[in-house]
């Protein structure tokens, strides 16, 4: 359930409910003369938005942001890149990542114990993953919560016997705490990986991640909506909006 | 469309089920003919073996589900696993089973494959004669087919060569052992083998190491132990032996040769007696010879089977997309067609004489394959009239 139901005739615009992603969004957009305004109470995932026409406004979670996209609940939503491709298996069918907008840094990389003194690459990994299956008879443990894109970057890199173990939070602590051998997670200074001892592999990046202005190719497109979007492309000087937005 | 089923409209009620389970009553009977008895593993089937067979990918492929009792289950991707464990959980050896029944695989979005489809198969497990084994597997599978045989295009190949080729490398054992565990991954296995060939100077941080290991024991452990303390399954002795071992690796170089004649083996293809020919004479140094005379005397037994075995489509590197066969291998591809969807091959399988292994048990000889039912009808013609 979506917060706020669109009529056929207006769009709908996700934006995170809370902390530092909904700050940097909302001040984004009144950079560009939208300004978000909550209800009184700051406790509500509700508001409105101010400054255009036929545009209502959905208070949620940043996790939630991508599979109300995919669903076309919601035409737009700012969400990382990194989330988008982590919960939705065919992002590129389902949305289009308009444009970067310059907040929410993260990459999410794979990281292993700095005292592995061989290993700097994918390939040592891989190499130490075959050691461990062959002396213990068990998988490496790669502690993360980004299954699906760790998942498919071992296999494009061709990385064998390694099993990923859930971590939804701290993942940076659990080598220490001998759950796993290699973490993968978003970092944006690097200082919780060296303050635990762990050091990202030469070419273990697996996607640099920012906040993203992104468009529902699954959403309602009438041609009032088709309005709107175009008055958005050129309000928020997003060209890539006013081409994609076609009535369907 | 909740009357169809993988490939065929209308499979799940009516004509269009006579007919296929009277194709699956057929294929049973021709492999309970030839001595197999029938077999019914769990739909639902521990994680464990699967994933420690497989690795993470079958995470991808298979369906988990989670049981408050039992962990980490998935619905069955296919049934050679689960037969073996049946098998090495009571069976005597040597043995010959069959099976029919639902697979099931998580597919990419946006995929056609199904994620639900028949196979009917039969394994011949301890046969110790395993060329004709190999063509036995292979002529019952093609009976399998039966019409379907008449427009499904064969292709082989046999790891078994590629394995011996490896050996045949002048190479350390553990880079042989490296491009063995990456058989499977072709890509992988190029980069891994070209690595031991001509290669950049190392990094900074492999130089230093190297050097750690040259100045000696008491060097590298001090070099390896300031950077930092050791968790998780991986031991501070396991890292210096890895080290020691890419000291070693560094003053050594696969020449190009060896490299070139591997990647010569791994590209012959052709009908089987001029793919023969072309890896004899690239076996100058006759390490392919035991496994090319077991090629040979198999296209003499398969030829006995009623096959144009001279003529059969032979590709040194078939079967590498299937993990763990190492052995020949075979499938029976689909004709295709502009009308309707591709379908996957009608037929195939493989020795496997390693698997028992991997799950901790003694080596058998094991040779398996299967067809799927419902592709094998859609190739040659309309469901039953039910679409």
């Amino acid at each position: 359930m979506t917060p706020a139901q669109s009529s056929s005739d207006r769009i709908v615009l996700g934006l995170p409910s809370k902390g530092r992603l909904m700050d940097s969004a909302r001040a984004w957009f009144a950079d560009r003369g939208l300004n978000v305004v909550r209800s009184d109470s700051d406790r509500e995932y509700a508001g409105r938005i101010e400054g255009i026409e036929g545009v209502d406004l959905a208070l949620l979670s940043a996790g939630e942001i991508p599979r109300e996209l995919a669903a076309g609940r919601i035409h737009l939503g700012v969400t990382g890149e990194d989330m988008v491709r982590e919960k939705i298996p065919d992002a590129d069918a389902a949305v289009r990542l308009l444009t970067p907008m310059g907040f929410g840094h993260a990459d999410l990389i794979l990281a292993v114990p700095d005292a592995w003194a061989d290993v700097e690459t994918m390939d040592d990994l891989d190499a130490v993953a075959g050691r461990l299956r062959a002396q213990l008879g068990r998988p490496l443990r790669i502690a993360t919560k980004y299954h699906l894109l760790v998942r498919r970057f071992l296999r494009a890199n061709g990385v064998a016997d390694c099993l990923l173990v859930d971590s939804q939070g701290a993942t940076e602590g659990v080598v220490r705490q001998g759950t796993a051998e290699a973490i993968a997670d978003i970092t944006s200074s690097g200082a919780t990986l060296t303050a635990n001892r762990l050091r990202p592999l030469v070419d273990g990046v697996i996607l640099r991640s920012q906040a993203q202005l992104c468009l529902s190719l699954t959403a309602p497109k009438a041609s009032a909506q088709v309005k709107t979007l175009d008055a958005l492309a050129s309000r928020l000087d997003v060209p890539a909006l006013a081409s994609v937005a076609q009535p369907q | 469309m909740s009357a169809s089923r993988a490939y065929l409209p209308g499979g799940r009620i009516g004509d269009g089920l006579d007919r296929l389970a009277a194709e699956v009553a057929r294929i049973e009977a021709l492999f309970a003919d030839a001595g197999a008895q029938a077999v019914e593993p769990a739909t639902l089937q521990p994680s464990a073996e699967l994933l420690t067979l497989y690795g993470e990918d079958i995470r991808a492929r298979a369906f988990v589900t989670q049981d408050p009792v039992d962990g980490e289950l998935m619905l069955r991707p296919d049934f050679t696993v689960p037969v073996l464990r049946l098998h090495l959980q009571g069976g005597v050896s040597p043995a010959r089973y069959r099976y029919a029944g639902p697979v099931w695989r998580r597919q990419e979005p946006g995929s056609t494959r199904p994620t639900e489809y028949l196979q009917a198969g039969v394994e011949i497990l301890g046969d110790p004669d395993a060329v004709a084994a190999d063509a036995e597997v292979f002529a019952l599978i093609r009976d399998a087919l039966g019409e379907a045989a008449t427009v499904a295009e064969p292709r082989t190949g046999d790891l078994a060569i590629i394995f011996a080729a490896i050996a045949g490398l002048a190479a350390p054992e553990r880079w042989k052992q490296a491009l063995r565990r990456h058989v499977w991954r072709p890509a992988k296995f190029r980069r891994v083998l070209e690595a031991f060939g001509e290669r950049p100077a190392p990094s900074p941080a492999r130089a230093a190491l190297i050097k750690a290991v040259e100045q000696g024991e008491d060097a590298l452990r001090a070099h390896v132990r300031a950077l930092g303390p050791l968790h998780g399954a991986r031991s501070f002795e396991d890292v210096l032996a890895r080290a020691r071992e890419l000291a070693a690796d560094a003053r050594i170089v696969l020449p190009k040769a060896q490299i070139d004649w591997l990647e010569a083996v791994l590209a012959v293809a052709g009908p089987s007696a001029q793919a023969l020919d072309a890896l004899r004479a690239l076996d100058e140094g006759g390490a392919l010879s035991p496994a090319l005379d077991r090629f040979a005397r198999r296209l003499e037994a398969l030829e006995a089977r009623g096959v144009d075995a001279a003529a059969l489509p032979f590709d040194a590197s078939f079967g590498r997309g299937l993990e763990y066969y190492d052995g020949f291998t075979f499938e029976f591809a689909a004709p295709r067609s502009s009308s309707r969807l591709p379908l996957p091959p009608l037929g195939g399988g493989g020795r496997y004489d390693a698997l028992t292994q991997r799950l901790g048990h003694a080596a058998l000889p094991a040779v398996g394959g299967i067809v799927r039912p419902e592709a094998m009808i859609a190739a040659t013609g309309p469901a039953g009239g039910a679409a």
